[in-house]
């Protein structure tokens, strides 16, 4: 008897803040990753759509952003539409991007030559409505400026990727600074699976959800996106002290 | 030279008349061509050139380099000679045009006193008297008449040297005056009193792009580049142009475009006239929107990149090129070209950021087709810990005869961290013709 009381006030609850959230949020829906561990951590099953995600790389994929930018092509890959890609330094070399399953006939590249630009420039995409994903690489990202992509992502229900890419590995520490992201991911690489013969093997990457929005934090092991930009639970699942032991007898 | 010394110095040479009108109406015609390419304001300078204000256009063109660079070449692929200078004033630009012996000329802001000061006094738009004249006097440059004391020279000459030097150095201001065609779609709004506020600004741009809209709609057209032209009280005009990659004939799209920039609009004393005009329309049919059941995702996205562009910033689609030299494999399109539907065809797995120019790295390898030990990448040292390669990469020798034998071996390798890099070494490592065999980072993988 209590516990019904109990589920029926949590049901009630539940109802009242989602609407105070906001209509859009609810009608977005969300994006699956297609793997079952990560997919139960996010709310809602999946990253949410119409609303701003925050990638960054770890160590010196701090200043690179080459794991961040292609976790989050493999992201935009999965989107059906158009895809913004606002940047100030064009360093991306696109048949990666189309490794990952990102066809060069969805993206349109626009570049600028200041910082501040580009945030408009992503927010311009955002509000447009109708696009995929828009994917932004900058350096800082202010709360105010967070909080409007994030308001525009909520109202068109467009996913806003923003890379974090920093000048020096020293600056980085900027990414413990609070934003409006609805989820907060670090990406940095990891040695690639061990392969029979001498040769590199599907690269991996250490998943870290640093930050989601009404949900837990969580650390993943996980194989690099594939040609359709999915990632998936790396076999050698345990931690980086037993994968590093092997490889030290395979390699 | 006269044409009986002309006759003695070369043998068989032909004349032809001069003929001013026809070289007159000719002009007028590039100027036409001018008006529909470069810049809302253009008018003829001389008789031998065109002075365009390209402030607020050169964007579309990519900036004022790209544009006068693209201005001369286009001539150039008509065998005929032309030279184009920028300055901040009609004067300095006439003058260094003519004096500077290269095809083209940028005058940075505020260099025009340095610019200028050597340049003889026939190049200050005088009549041919008075620089005459002031020749008679000892006067060679315009540096040295510009140090003058102003009143012996009016008395003498009239207030016509000191405006020209006035106009020179933007201490006074010259207003263009455009040339006009008939078949331009015009539409304009003078005000009883002048305007300034942003928001009056913003409603009377509105209220014109409506009446543009319905003017070409009324003639099927599409604008491709629409100007706003602004008179002010002081007798100054200031133009804004945009620029659409399709033709456009749409209200909201129009009327975003202009909004986004009117606060670069400097009002000073006020606004009597706003004019906007289509310098560049193309014929634009009547469309039927299908209607049906399903929601439809909206797949045009033009307007959107309209809004780019005219922010100055350079947006394009990547599509692949036929060329197995990776920075060559890329090639930038315009954004609303037709899409590519072939990507590129390679099995190898390629980094995610390329390097625009390979940095040497100190490598310790085996020859000449092993991975190598260790490499010293930017002052810090990496243990190959595995690798894959190599990759062999001929030179384009069909495009370009250097490249004959030149050969790049492409190798991936993942240090202790698990970092992975794209390094090459230049040559195959047996034969000194096919490169220098020193090893370079080229880029970096996820």
């Amino acid at each position: 008897m209590m516990s019904a009381v109990r589920a029926q006030v949590l049901a009630d609850l539940r109802e009242r803040i989602s609407s105070i959230e906001g209509e859009g949020a609810k009608k977005a829906g969300c994006l699956p990753f297609g793997v079952a561990e990560i997919d139960a951590i996010l709310p809602g099953g999946g990253l949410a759509q119409g609303a701003l995600h925050e990638f960054a790389g770890g160590g010196s994929g701090t200043v690179d952003g080459a794991a961040a930018a292609l976790f989050a092509a493999g992201i935009a890959a999965r989107t059906k539409g158009q895809v913004v890609w606002c940047l100030t330094r064009p360093d991306l070399f696109f048949p990666a991007l189309a490794q990952a399953g990102l066809h060069s006939k969805r993206v349109i590249f626009v570049e600028s030559d200041k910082e501040e630009d580009v945030a408009a420039s992503m927010e311009e995409a955002l509000s447009y409505g109708g696009l995929g994903a828009v994917v932004g690489e900058m350096v800082r990202l202010p709360m105010v400026v967070s909080r409007r992509l994030q308001l525009v992502a909520e109202r068109t229900g467009t996913i806003a990727l923003v890379v974090r890419r920093w000048r020096r590995q020293t600056e980085a520490n900027d990414f413990g600074q609070p934003t409006a992201a609805m989820t907060r991911w670090r990406v940095s690489v990891l040695p690639s699976e061990a392969l029979p013969v001498p040769g590199i093997g599907r690269p991996r990457w250490f998943l870290e959800l640093m930050r989601s929005r009404a949900g837990e934090c969580a650390e993943f092991y996980v194989g690099a996106c594939d040609d359709k930009g999915r990632i998936h639970l790396s076999s050698g699942s345990g931690h980086g002290q037993d994968q590093a032991g092997r490889s030290r007898y395979s390699g | 030279m006269p044409a009986a010394k002309a006759q003695a110095i070369f043998r068989g040479l032909m004349l032809v008349d001069a003929d001013p009108a026809a070289d007159a109406m000719e002009l007028d015609r590039l100027g036409f061509w001018a008006l529909g390419h470069y810049s809302p304001i253009v008018a003829v300078d001389g008789t031998d050139g065109l002075v365009l204000d390209t402030e607020g256009a050169d964007h579309l063109q990519g900036g004022e380099l790209p544009m006068i660079t693209g201005i001369v070449n286009m001539f150039r692929g008509r065998r005929l000679t032309a030279r184009a200078a920028i300055a901040d004033t009609w004067g300095a630009a006439h003058a260094c045009v003519r004096a500077i012996k290269r095809d083209t000329v940028i005058v940075p802001r505020g260099e025009i006193v340095r610019a200028v000061e050597k340049l003889p006094i026939s190049l200050l738009r005088l009549p041919e008297k008075v620089v005459q004249d002031l020749r008679v006097l000892g006067f060679q440059s315009i540096g040295e008449l510009s140090n003058t004391p102003r009143a012996p020279l009016a008395l003498r000459f009239g207030p016509e040297v000191g405006r020209r030097l006035d106009q020179m150095f933007g201490r006074m201001n010259e207003p263009i005056e455009p040339i006009r065609t008939a078949d331009l779609v015009e539409v304009s709004r003078s005000f009883q009193e002048p305007i300034g506020a942003a928001e009056t600004i913003n409603k009377y741009v509105g209220r014109l792009v409506v009446q543009l809209v319905a003017e070409l709609e009324k003639r099927g057209l599409g604008a491709r580049r629409t100007d706003l032209i602004v008179h002010k009280v002081d007798n100054t005009i200031q133009a804004i142009r945009a620029g659409t990659a399709k033709p456009a004939r749409d209200i909201a799209w129009l009327t975003k475009l202009f909004r986004d920039r009117t606060e670069k609009i400097e009002p000073g004393f006020g606004i009597e006239k706003l004019t906007l005009v289509a310098v560049s329309a193309e014929p634009l049919a009547q469309e039927q929107k299908v209607s049906s059941l399903v929601e439809e995702e909206n797949s045009d996205i033009t307007p959107l990149i309209d809004v780019f562009a005219n922010r100055g910033q350079r947006v394009y689609r990547v599509a692949p090129f036929a060329s197995d030299v990776p920075e060559r494999s890329i090639q930038r399109v315009s954004a609303v070209a037709e899409a590519v539907e072939e990507g590129w065809v390679s099995h190898w797995r390629r980094p995610v950021r390329l390097f625009s120019r390979p940095e040497q790295i100190q490598a310790i390898a085996m020859m000449p087709d092993y991975p190598p030990a260790t490499i010293t990448w930017r002052g810090k040292r990496h243990r190959v810990r595995r690798a894959d390669g190599p990759e062999r990469i001929f030179g384009e020798w069909w495009m370009r005869p250097s490249e004959l034998e030149a050969v790049r071996d492409y190798f991936v390798i993942e240090n202790d961290d698990g970092e992975r890099f794209w390094i090459f070494r230049s040559g195959d490592g047996v034969g000194p013709e096919t490169g220098s065999h020193k090893w370079f980072m080229h880029g970096i993988f996820a």
